[in-house]
């Protein structure tokens, strides 16, 4: 069993990369991931990999591009408008098939927005981090250990659906320090890439990588052959945690850094004698509706709790699909919501459905 | 009989997407030559741009991938760090390498970057039909200049090897063109010393290649290449702006 140590979560992040067998980093300075990159840094050289600060957040995600292409596991991380400036990247890399780890440790937008935590990407992580029809793996942490635990998952389902994947935490899960223990070793080393551009080395015919059909019927089969991948992808990947779910009539959905404020406000719900519970999406795209859709027969009300004006709730109303009312409550800008705050609002709907 | 001239090994035995009279035909078969030459083509990694070489993925027989446009230097920076062994290059037009990628090439440069850079300048956007390139010269009429480039409202034509060659990472810098056997000649010494420059692991190589564009510019092959004599040497001039390497007087 490997020790417990402090560390902030973006480090915890990094160093769990590594074990997940990724020695190649690029990236560009913004504020709240720059521990992730001092990191890479700092360790990489010590093990023969690559760290890299590119020139811009364009150019970092095209050398992750390059270097997927070329078979190897390859990260970046940013904040929210860096994220937004790799869009065109991930794109290429959805329409190439290729797998790859970004983080996007957010803060507060649109525009160049604040630098404190926020869930406004939501939107922009699972609908479309880029033009075109395509999705990528999104992965929400909710601690520092999680920080850690879901890197290596996500390496490994990005090789297996061949799609790039994300870990969408925020400003507060990356700046905030808590024990963990860190993953041992590559529990997941990468599967053979037979169709990486490394050298045909005159045994086998050239590999082309490459996103550009245009034979509208060409470009149409890829797309479809993808959604064919996204709809196994949502059959079988969905993450969540249930907390005190069972009889539960008021259930809160929330993720990352906010769930862990909604459950103390859950606990303190628990302790008024209302009947709340939370789902915490752990995956976000595929989302866990499978998880909505079990507890839609008992609830009276779900309650979306994010630090945006309202993003996930949208997934949320998708899988309740009418049958039961969806209640929303969020700060947004970089402002944390309170326990009370949340309590507020499930006395209120609670008051509302009794 | 002997075989005195044939396709190079290369180059795929495909029909290529390019105007009759481009010159992109010739500066692909010379990267290929020096492929071949140098016994490379195992181990090499070209990287497409966006423009009319788009679809070189399908011509050379080497692994190719295609780049989103004016990343094809960041792109191949990410091949050449997972594996520093292999040769890469990318081939670039001038919108893509001098306009929309212009801070992916100066500073895929200025690392140092031990990949080789084949950028053809024709002084023109074909793919898209002819608009104002970063290249296009003072003058110059445009589908977005009809009434001739304006430098105090365009601004001036970029000369991309005077400029790399000022940075510390640049191995060579060389501007050739393929408008005679003369020069064809001597673009694919260029060609193939900059691949024998990155084996080596020397850095940064960039050969610009004035090219013509006949559809866009709307002349013959044969006036389009006097177009590039009178037009484009006289401010794109040819020769070697920076070699590191050049053994003394060599230059």
């Amino acid at each position: 069993m490997a020790e417990k140590i402090i560390m902030k979560g973006n480090e915890a992040l990094a160093e769990a990369a590594i074990s997940a067998g990724c020695r190649h980093f690029f990236g560009y300075p913004i504020t709240p991931q720059t521990e992730v990159a001092a990191h890479m840094a700092k360790r990489l050289p010590q093990i023969g990999g690559t760290f890299l600060q590119a020139e811009s957040e364009i150019a970092a995600i095209n050398m992750v591009l390059g270097a997927a292409a070329a078979g190897v596991r390859a990260m970046t991380s940013s904040s929210s408008p860096g994220v937004s400036l790799k869009s065109e990247g991930i794109s290429y890399l959805a329409g190439c098939d290729l797998p790859c780890l970004i983080v996007n440790v957010q803060r507060g937008g649109p525009g160049l927005g604040g630098i404190q935590p926020a869930q406004s990407d939501y939107f922009h992580a699972t609908r479309s981090t880029g033009h075109g029809d395509f999705h990528i793996l999104v992965f929400a942490p909710a601690t520092v250990q999680e920080m850690a635990d879901l890197v290596a998952g996500a390496f490994s389902l990005a090789d297996k659906y061949r799609m790039p994947a994300m870990v969408l935490a925020d400003g507060m899960l990356g700046q905030m320090m808590e024990p963990v223990v860190l993953p041992e070793g590559d529990s997941n080393p990468p599967p053979p890439k037979p169709w990486a551009v490394n050298g045909h080395k005159n045994i086998r015919s050239h590999n082309i990588i490459n996103s550009l059909y245009l034979e509208p019927n060409d470009l149409e089969r890829t797309v479809v052959e993808r959604y064919a991948r996204y709809e196994e992808v949502k059959r079988t990947e969905q993450q969540a945690e249930e907390y005190l779910c069972s009889d539960a009539e008021i259930f809160l959905v929330s993720y990352g850094a906010t769930s862990r404020i909604v459950k103390s406000a859950v606990v303190k719900a628990r302790a008024e004698g209302i009947k709340a519970g939370l789902i915490r999406p752990i995956t976000l795209f595929p989302f866990p509706d499978a998880y909505i859709d079990k507890y839609v027969g008992q609830a009276k009300v779900f309650l979306s709790v994010e630090m945006s004006m309202g993003q996930m709730i949208d997934d949320i109303r998708l899988a309740v699909n009418g049958r039961k009312p969806v209640a929303f409550f969020g700060r947004t800008g970089g402002v944390l919501p309170t326990p009370d705050e949340v309590l507020g609002k499930i006395r209120e709907i609670a008051g509302g459905v009794k | 009989m002997a075989t005195i001239f044939t396709r190079p090994k290369s180059i795929a035995d495909v029909p290529f997407s390019y105007c009759p009279g481009c010159t992109h035909g010739i500066i692909h078969r010379l990267v290929a030559e020096s492929i071949d030459e140098l016994g490379i083509e195992g181990n090499t990694v070209g990287v497409c741009p966006v423009g009319c070489a788009v679809m070189a993925y399908d011509y050379f027989n080497c692994d190719m991938i295609q780049s989103p446009h004016g990343r094809a230097q960041a792109l191949a920076t990410g091949i050449k760090r997972a594996i520093p062994e292999s040769v890469v290059f990318t081939y670039q037009g001038d919108g893509d390498l001098a306009a929309i990628g212009t801070a992916e090439t100066v500073h895929a440069a200025t690392r140092g970057e031990n990949i080789t850079v084949i950028f053809v300048n024709n002084a023109i956007y074909g793919m898209t039909g002819g608009q104002m390139a970063p290249t296009s010269l003072s003058g110059q009429v445009t589908q977005t200049t009809p009434y001739g480039r304006d430098t105090a409202i365009a601004g001036h034509p970029v000369r991309v090897c005077e400029m790399l060659a000022t940075l510390e990472g640049v191995a060579l810098a060389q501007r050739v063109t393929v408008e005679s056997l003369r020069t064809v000649t001597a673009a694919k010494q260029a060609i193939k010393k900059a691949f024998t420059y990155q084996l080596e692991g020397k850095g940064y190589s960039i050969i610009e290649v004035l090219s013509i564009c006949p559809t866009n510019w709307g002349l013959s092959t044969e006036k389009s290449l006097q177009w590039l004599r009178d037009n484009m040497i006289p401010y794109y001039p040819l020769g070697v702006f920076k070699d590191k390497y050049a053994k003394e007087g060599a230059k």
